[in-house]
């Protein structure tokens, strides 16, 4: 991974974690490739090789419709996340379709609007990294939590 | 308030009906404590586990049943055993592990060892280290067995009961839900996926929820906003005789092809709330019945749902009096092709801690739970179809709920009472 693929990585780790911090949520879906995939998944299922996600998308059109879904139809009490996550470790790299895959680790910090904080999530990304008119993109982001419970509800992506 | 008929525990009943519900009943620890004897241990079948999770001898599932710990064993003969997951030396959790395989279970506080059918097999230095020590001469062994319960396999779900009472399975879900079970579960699972909800509420508040069809349009605003319009939508509630089972379901026309199945979600005109994918819904009619949603409950804690093609089991379980672990296992079956596994993994988006058409079920129990703290006095209504616990051909009613409260009022204070 040369100087520069890593540069754009860290930018686009960096604006996925203050796209859902900041709640500019329609940011979101347009971090990943047209075709992109999305899971969250728990290590007990992903080491067994369940392909379930609590949440799952193969398109993102499927994004998508998970951020309208979050502004016009679902149900929720205001709340906010805070993302910390480590520098991007390389997995593997494909020369021949230029994609990368790297894994990093995550926390995610839940506020509800009563005050309440909890950590809500910890875990490790691993990501395929697609690289477009000198701009990194998702092809795939798999989200794999600790733990295989989740409090009350999963609105917001992790 | 009228006369106070009914005591248990702290919980006042101001009637024999079953149309007001005193919110001590969730909050009352007295109450919580007597639901374990009465209920969990009582003449109830609990949902243990699939028994796909258990798939050679040897293999063991950990579950519970109310706060009780259990284990279910697939012995080296191939039948099914469960047990409290308790030592009979001095009580230690026995099975550290969620699930496994293994010949024999062995504590790890002094080795004491189990077969898989819960017999004691073995203690460690029972004869004593150099002829000194050792248990007496009149210690049996057969004496010490893990705590059993009675096990039964219905359809590929397990159950176990506590007690004597409880009737065969068959019977105690009744004809009408038992075939409904076995309409969805009618050919050898695949699991596809797990998670775990905690719930911050009282377990009797999802289950009422999980059997309240008044909220699923009015709560749920998925289909709506997106204006997925359901063609020639019918439905209906069953509730079986003792009131602690049902079935709700939506279905097609039956003669209207698998095309008009798939296609029944019909596009909005309107652009601003439209999907951008609608791949999500395309779904097939595998049961040909033209049934796209039924949602069952079994007494005291399941919940078996089919949405188009997402299959789910829900077992509940309760963690203390206000909170509860809703644990999920999302299923297809052996034969699925690739598309349809796919199907599946995509519909399973409407389900589950993150599901567009239930996350808020997660939620709700919690308003309440919070709504009601403090409160020793007052009472739900659940007045909405009638006054009774009886089937219905229509879905905006809250029949279900009132049979819920006819089966556990029948347990826990031994009077049918008037629903
Ligand atoms: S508590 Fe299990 S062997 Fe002693
Ligand atoms: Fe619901």
């Amino acid at each position: 991974m040369n100087e520069n693929k890593r540069h754009l990585i860290e930018n686009l780790m960096a604006d996925y974690s203050a796209a859902i911090d900041s709640k500019d949520l329609e940011r979101w879906p347009e971090l990943f490739t047209e075709d992109g995939r999305y899971r969250v998944t728990n290590s007990e299922d992903y080491n067994q090789g369940y392909q379930h996600g609590a949440i799952w998308a193969n398109s993102r059109g499927m994004l998508r419709d998970r951020i309208s879904a979050l502004r016009e139809a679902n149900v929720y009490e205001e709340q906010r996340y805070r993302h910390v996550s480590d520098a991007a470790r390389l997995i593997t790299e494909d020369e021949q379709n230029g994609t990368i895959t790297v894994s990093s680790n995550f926390i995610v910090v839940r506020t509800m609007h009563t005050g309440d904080t909890q950590l809500f999530a910890s875990g490790m990304y691993i990501d395929r990294i697609k690289f477009q008119d000198d701009s990194a993109l998702f092809a795939e982001r798999i989200v794999v939590c600790d733990s295989q419970k989740i409090d009350t509800l999963l609105a917001i992506p992790l | 308030m009228t006369e106070i008929i009914a005591k248990s525990s702290g919980v006042h009943w101001p009637s024999d009906k079953v149309t007001t519900i005193p919110y001590s009943v969730y909050t009352d620890e007295a109450q919580y404590h007597l639901e374990h004897e009465k209920i969990f241990k009582g003449a109830t079948w609990n949902y243990l586990c699939l028994a796909a999770e258990l798939p050679d001898p040897g293999s063991y599932f950990v579950s519970q049943i109310g706060e009780t710990p259990i284990i279910v064993t697939r012995d080296l003969d191939g039948e099914l055993n469960a047990f409290v997951n308790r030592c009979s030396h001095r009580g230690s959790l026995l099975c550290l592990k969620k699930s496994g395989k293994a010949e024999n279970l062995t504590c790890v506080y002094h080795a004491w060892s189990f077969n898989l059918k819960g017999d004691l097999d073995g203690v460690a230095f029972q004869r004593g280290v150099k002829r000194q020590g050792g248990m007496p001469e009149h210690f049996c062994k057969g004496d010490h067995n893990l705590r059993k319960l009675r096990v039964t396999e219905f359809s590929g779900l397990v159950f176990g009961s506590f007690s004597d009472d409880a009737p065969e399975i068959e019977e105690y879900l009744g004809s009408e839900i038992s075939s409904r079970i076995r309409r969805v579960l009618k050919k050898p699972l695949r699991i596809i996926g797990h998670n775990t909800q905690i719930l911050n509420n009282n377990w009797k508040l999802y289950f009422e929820n999980a059997k309240d069809s008044y909220h699923a349009s009015i709560l749920h605003t998925f289909f709506t906003t997106f204006e997925i319009n359901r063609l020639n939508q019918q439905g209906g509630i069953i509730v079986d005789s003792s009131g602690g089972h049902h079935v709700s379901y939506s279905m097609i026309d039956p003669s209207l092809s698998n095309e008009v199945y798939g296609n029944q979600n019909i596009r909005s005109a309107k652009d601003e709330y439209r999907l951008a994918d609608w791949s999500l819904l395309e779904s097939i009619d595998e049961y040909g019945d033209g049934v796209t949603l039924q949602i069952l409950t079994v007494f005291p804690g399941l919940v078996l749902q089919q949405i188009h093609n997402a299959i789910a089991v829900r077992q509940i379980v309760p963690t203390s009096v206000d909170t509860t672990e809703l644990v999920w296992t999302y299923i297809g079956f052996e034969d699925d092709d690739d598309a349809m596994i796919e199907r599946r993994l995509k519909q399973a988006n409407l389900v589950g801690p993150a599901g567009f058409i239930s996350m808020e079920d997660g939620a709700v129990g919690n308003f309440v739970q919070r709504g009601i703290a403090g409160t020793d006095e007052d009472v739900s209504v659940v007045m909405m179809g009638g006054e009774s616990a009886e089937s219905q051909p229509f879905r905006a009613t809250e029949t279900s709920v009132r049979g819920f409260w006819k089966k556990y009022r029948s347990l826990m204070e031994g009077i049918v009472p008037n629903a």
